[in-house]
Formats: C-alpha cells, sequence, structure tokens
C-alpha cells in the first residue's frame, strides 16, 4: 500500500510504457481487483494483436517496476459507419494509487497516440451507471458522441422452453 | 430539458464562484455579469447557503464564496435543490400503450440522469477554459445568452 502523502508525488515517478507479455498477470490482477471478475482470457486475447504487430495500442503505468495501471486502444474505421477513431477499449488504475493522476496520464498518452496515428476523435462506451467513471472522461473534455447503442434481449425460441 | 429560471441562476453562481476558489464575489458582480435580477439572485443565493455549497457574509464588503468540492458536486446535486419530479399519476398505467410510453420516458430519464451525475462543476469550468481558449470570446460577450433548450419556466 503506497501512503496517501506519496500520492502528491506519485505522477512525476510514474512511467507510460508499452505493455509487455510478462505484465499481462499483473494487469489480470488490477482488473479483477477493479471489476470482481477474473478474465485472463480477455487481456491475452487484447494483447494479441500487439504481438503481431497490429495497430493495438496497449500501454502500461510503471512505478519503481511494478505495474500501477494500463490502457488498451486501437483506431478501428468504418464499424457502424463511423470514420477512422481511436477506441479506448479499457483503462483501470490500481485502486491504492487513485487519485494520482495516473489515469490521467494514461489517458493522456493513448490521446498522443491516436493523434499520431493521424485520428482526431477518441471514443469510449461504458455502462450508464457508471457515474464515476463516466465523470473522469467527462473531465477530460468527452462528451456525448453521434453514435447511440440499442440492444434487446433475445427470448429462447419456443422449441428451448 | 426545461430547467427553472432558479435553477440555472445556481448553476451560473456556483460555475463562476468555483472558478473563483476563496475569492469572496459580491451578488451585485454575479447578477450584473451574467444579466439577471440582483432580487432573484438573491433568493438562490440563500437556498445554496444553507445547502452549504456556498457561504455568504452580509454588509458592504460582502459577498458569497464556493465552499464544496467542484470535483465532486455535479449539476444533479444542484438541479435537485431546486427542480421536483413530477409525481406520476397513475392513470391508464395499466394499459400496454401507457406502460411503452412509460417505459420510453424511463428511457430518456436514465440518459438525462447519467448525465447529470457524471457532469462535474470542475468539468463545466474546464470545458468552459478549453472553448475559450479555442475561440476567444470579447469581455463585453461575456454573459451567458438564453439557450433556446432553457426556458423560463420558474
Amino acid at each position: 500500500m503506497i501512503e496517501a502523502n506519496l500520492l502528491r508525488t506519485l505522477e512525476e515517478k510514474v512511467a507510460i510504457e508499452e505493455a509487455q507479455f510478462d505484465d499481462l498477470p499483473a494487469i489480470i490482477a488490477i482488473d479483477s481487483d477493479l471489476t470482481g471478475i477474473q478474465k485472463p482470457e480477455i487481456w491475452y486475447g487484447y494483447y494479441a494483436p500487439v504481438m503481431t504487430g497490429a495497430q493495438r495500442t496497449f500501454m502500461v503505468a510503471r512505478h519503481e517496476g511494478a505495474v500501477v495501471g494500463y490502457v488498451v486502444g486501437e483506431v478501428r474505421a468504418w464499424e457502424f459507419g463511423s470514420p477512422p477513431c481511436g477506441w479506448l477499449f479499457a483503462i483501470g488504475v490500481r485502486k491504492d494509487v487513485r487519485l494520482a493522476g495516473i489515469g490521467t496520464l494514461l489517458f493522456n498518452a493513448l490521446q498522443a497516440r491516436f493523434r499520431r496515428l493521424g485520428v482526431q476523435t477518441m471514443r469510449t462506451m461504458l455502462h450508464i451507471d457508471d457515474h464515476l467513471l463516466i465523470s473522469f472522461f467527462r473531465s477530460h473534455g468527452m462528451t456525448a458522441g453521434p453514435f447511440i447503442e440499442l440492444e434487446m434481449g433475445i427470448a429462447p425460441a419456443p422449441s428451448d422452453t | 430539458m426545461k430547467l427553472h429560471q432558479a435553477t440555472r441562476y445556481a448553476i451560473w453562481s456556483i460555475v463562476e464562484l468555483a472558478s473563483r476558489p476563496g475569492e469572496q464575489v459580491a451578488a451585485s458582480e454575479l447578477a450584473a455579469k451574467y444579466r439577471i435580477s440582483q432580487h432573484h439572485l438573491a433568493k438562490v443565493l440563500r437556498l445554496l447557503s444553507r445547502a452549504r455549497i456556498v457561504s455568504s457574509t452580509r454588509g458592504p464588503a460582502g459577498g458569497c464564496t464556493f465552499i464544496g468540492n467542484a470535483n465532486r458536486l455535479t449539476l444533479h446535486d444542484i438541479i435537485s435543490l431546486f427542480e421536483e419530479d413530477a409525481p406520476a399519476d397513475g392513470q391508464g398505467a395499466d394499459t400496454p400503450v401507457a406502460s411503452e410510453v412509460a417505459r420510453v420516458l424511463g428511457e430518456i430519464d436514465r440518459i438525462t440522469s447519467a448525465t447529470l451525475r457524471s457532469v462535474t462543476i470542475q468539468t463545466i469550468i474546464n470545458n468552459a477554459r478549453r472553448a475559450e481558449a479555442r475561440s476567444p470570446v470579447p469581455a463585453a460577450a461575456d454573459a451567458p445568452r438564453k439557450g433556446r433548450d432553457l426556458s423560463d419556466a420558474g
């Protein structure tokens, strides 16, 4: 556990770097702690395009060698009719080092990467009731975009009942 | 979304005061900047003072100071002080059509609620500053104009 009085200077000591394969267990542990669900297959899946040289961005925040946060994103084009834009798929910071600006460092690093890749829009999607995370993204300038998500439950076929 | 006049005055006042942390701002200055009635503004500031969002000092050198947490105070917190939810009248609620209309209205309410609960006062300040940096406006045009979607309902 990092002491609260160290959080103020923590931001300066954190490095944002490309994620390495060996970082995945730490990333999975942080995500599991944040969401309550361990899903290693998702994280190895997120990392696979990095290994093949695809334009997937997968970065970590590192403090004294330890992974304390992560961000994953990718430029996608013409899905749902959308011109090329940078998608932020996941962002997380270890609970004991929150409120130290690490999420902002990761967010800004991804934004800078997207800028270098030539896209002018950054997009994400999250649960409508996750007001804290929505608030984080809004505080960095994100607002509701021109797309809206629609869904419906799929009822079992009569033969299934 | 329609907001009462008092609600809009409250939002403008809080954002203005929170953007000047620790500063005591006279109600007359707020009223002049936003071109609003000082009498109505005084009522709004009294309510905000009771809610411990601002502190006010009387007298010639008096004024208001923001004492809330701009990173935590949301538009929903402010609006819920001034606006009341319309109670459902229950008429026709047991028909399929009324149920479907109620579901659609609930969908709208959920989106509205998520928006208002996630926009903090600091976010409004930051976004206003970003917008100003992109296209600076002259000081004379500083006061907000009445938006098409914000009617004087109160």
